[in-house]
């Protein structure tokens, strides 16, 4: 008999009870709430007079609608300072955890989980967002929930599901310099295509995915739902154990050394099988820039926009060719060419310490080029911002004319006042690049915190170690 | 949950894959803290020439005439036909609920996003899966005869197209049970309490620091 997938072990560990079609009542360990899409569950709740299971699983924090600027004239837009409120007021009455947008902890709410050691390895944690993959850089299987679910795990702390095929993408192999976790997810699913993964939880393996840090493999785990998964997951090893070492709400003492005992089985198998097998050779991986409207339109920084007419499917170019026309890009046009207006370095794929880093040694000693009409960092949470502060990384921004701002999802999906007006341009280390998302008629290039750093200052696309010296 | 057994409707066809969740329902409309009132603004970029935000009166808007939902009798429709991987992209239960107040009680393409298709069935709107050849069928069909009606039935799991081919398609027998009767999920599950709090204890058992209360 084959040996087990890490979803395999993550799977039976929290199974509760199978009904004879394979539909498993599936035990929730984490809930993470944010005010978007939890207000119609918890009026679900109240209508049916129920109450929570188990409420000191939920850790709930206001993210998407927080502004990022003069937070404490609080929230302009009265329809969003509702839904925060209604969050509080939910939350409050029912005595879960929660962080108000003026605690320090305050973040997006899949930066501040593993921060918080609220998510841990061998969890199953979910979250009405379909970035909760993220969690599973850990080793936790984590997936992303409608309202009715969210409702449902409130009330029983469960989820029927139904066991999905499992994947494996090995990437094998050193990273060129300069290629981040962000690269490697993009190419990924440029390769894959967005529905390359439906119906499939992605272990991401391979040396150069073991090589990368925590906060690496959580860019990767972030964008499987761009691959069409709901669930991406990396395998426990040393690293990820000393991540979760310490944070606050982790065990300690003994019962962290019994954890992380446990932890250490949460791999896959060596003669595991997977139902697909997806390989790539890091070494081929460039960085990449997305030039359309789905997250599988990437292109090598050293390539060009593609064109349409060189396609063989046709429902496919007439895809493109719409793209091309939302975006106002022509076909072969080198993607240094390309010049954006604003930039965005954060969201839950990219606003962690190590991506404020990596954008603050390219910016640093340089100035914001005069064509970028802004350029914005928004750390993942308060105390990552705290934590750039200490290390001085907003003064480098600050010097270079970007803008330094208060945490929280931000121009990623502009449900608060960042947005991108009609036909702006943007250069965004978020995870969508479809119509619309940061703004209607915005046009949104998806790249790592690097490249944007880098096109801030060059005013165009470019690779960082192309730009003059500082 | 409305129940779903039998419906036949009208066919509005949008010839695009990867229709993803923002462009069905928008995110200035997630402010909202109701489960109603997404319809007038489903797929409010495309339907509508100038931009939209919470709480405008949908009658001064201006309509764009080339979106098929604005097109008489597809202003009717009850059933959506796309193409491949429809309902991409952000969680967002919005998303259907903005199809079903719309009147949509079905959506026929040949794959879905995963979330979307949870979703979509925990509200009584119904995901059918067709091949590809067969949504192209159902295309011509619908753009050659424009309001031609379409039958879904749950029960039998086909599609009856308005020339009476009769396509098959099938869904997992757990849904396909509880959208027939309309059922509550929760009351079900909790049918199970016992389950759940002896797993629990197992677990306090084993993994006793999964369970432990978050300070601070």
């Amino acid at each position: 008999m084959a040996g087990k997938t890490l979803y395999d072990k993550l799977w039976e560990a929290h199974g509760v009870r199978e009904e004879p079609d394979g539909s498993t009542l599936l035990y929730i360990d984490r809930h993470l709430v944010h005010e978007v899409t939890s207000p119609q569950a918890f009026e679900g709740l109240r209508l049916a007079g129920r109450k929570p299971w188990r409420g000191d699983s939920v850790l709930a924090v206001p993210d998407h609608n927080v502004p990022t600027a003069d937070r404490d004239k609080g929230i302009a837009d009265p329809v969003s300072r509702i839904q925060v409120e209604t969050l509080e007021s939910n939350v409050t009455s029912l005595g879960l955890k929660f962080f108000p947008m003026a605690d320090v902890r305050q973040g997006i709410v899949h930066v501040i989980g593993p921060e918080q050691g609220a998510t841990l390895p061998g969890m199953t944690v979910v979250c009405g967002d379909s970035h909760t993959s993220t969690h599973g850089a850990l080793g936790a299987l984590a997936f992303g929930i409608g309202t009715s679910e969210v409702e449902h795990v409130l009330a029983t702390q469960c989820l029927w599901q139904k066991k999905t095929k499992a994947m494996q993408i090995r990437v094998e192999g050193e990273l060129r310099p300069g290629v981040t976790a962000k690269d490697v997810v993009l190419a990924i699913i440029g390769r894959i295509g967005t529905a390359g993964g439906t119906g499939y939880a992605i272990e991401f393996a391979g040396s150069a995915i073991r090589s990368l840090s925590i906060e690496g493999r959580m860019s990767i785990c972030n964008m499987s739902i761009e691959a069409g998964a709901r669930a991406g997951m990396v395998a426990v090893d040393e690293k990820t154990i000393e991540y979760v070492r310490g944070k606050p709400q982790a065990p300690t003492g003994e019962m962290f050394e019994r954890a992380a005992e446990y932890w250490r089985t949460l791999v896959s198998d060596p003669d595991a099988e997977f139902d697909a097998v997806v390989e790539m050779d890091a070494a081929e991986i460039a960085p990449q820039v997305s030039w359309g409207t789905s997250p599988e339109m990437v292109a090598p920084i050293d390539g060009r926009v593609p064109d349409p007419a060189a396609e063989s499917d046709p429902v496919r170019a007439e895809g493109m060719q719409r793209a091309l026309e939302y975006m106002d890009l022509k076909a072969n046009t080198p993607m240094t060419e390309i010049r954006p207006d604003k930039v965005f370095i954060g969201s839950c794929t990219n606003s962690r310490i190590e991506d404020l880093r990596a954008a603050a040694e390219v910016v640093k000693g340089r100035k914001k080029a005069d064509n970028i009409k802004l350029a914005m960092v928004v750390p993942g949470s308060g105390l990552v911002k705290q934590q750039a502060e200490q290390e001085g990384l907003d003064r480098i921004f600050l010097d270079a004319g970007f803008e330094w701002r208060e945490p929280g999802c931000s121009m990623c999906l502009a449900m608060n006042a960042d947005r991108l007006e009609p036909g702006e341009r943007c250069a965004s280390t978020s995870n969508r690049n479809f119509e619309g998302r940061q703004g209607q008629g915005g046009r949104t290039h998806l790249v790592s915190p690097s490249l944007a750093a880098a096109a801030a200052v060059a005013g165009h696309f470019i690779e960082p170690s192309a730009l003059k010296e500082a | 949950m409305q129940a779903f057994t039998v419906h036949k409707g009208i066919v509005a066809p949008l010839d695009r894959s990867n229709v993803d969740t923002d462009a069905i329902i928008p995110k200035q409309y997630l402010k909202s803290v109701k489960r109603t009132g997404f319809g007038p603004n489903a797929f409010d970029d495309w339907r509508y020439l100038d931009p939209g935000e919470p709480g405008m009166d949908g009658s001064k808007r201006r309509p764009n005439p080339d979106f098929v939902l604005n097109q008489a009798p597809f202003d009717q429709a009850t059933i959506l036909l796309a193409r491949k991987n429809f309902g991409c992209g952000s969680s967002r239960e919005h998303a259907v609920w903005a199809l079903t107040d719309f009147g949509f009680r079905a959506v026929i393409a040949p794959s879905f996003a995963d979330i979307f298709f949870s979703n979509s069935c925990k509200n009584g709107l119904l995901p059918v899966v067709l091949a590809e050849d067969e949504v192209q069928n159902l295309f011509e069909q619908v753009e050659a005869n424009p309001g031609a009606q379409v039958e879904v039935n749950l029960e039998e799991m086909t599609v009856t197209a308005p020339d009476g081919t009769v396509f098959d398609f099938t869904l997992d027998e757990d849904r396909r049970h509880r959208l027939l009767n309309g059922l509550d999920d929760i009351a079900l599950t909790l049918q199970f309490a016992d389950d759940i709090r002896a797993f629990e204890e197992r677990q306090r058992r084993e993994w006793p620091w999964m369970a432990e209360r978050a300070q601070g």
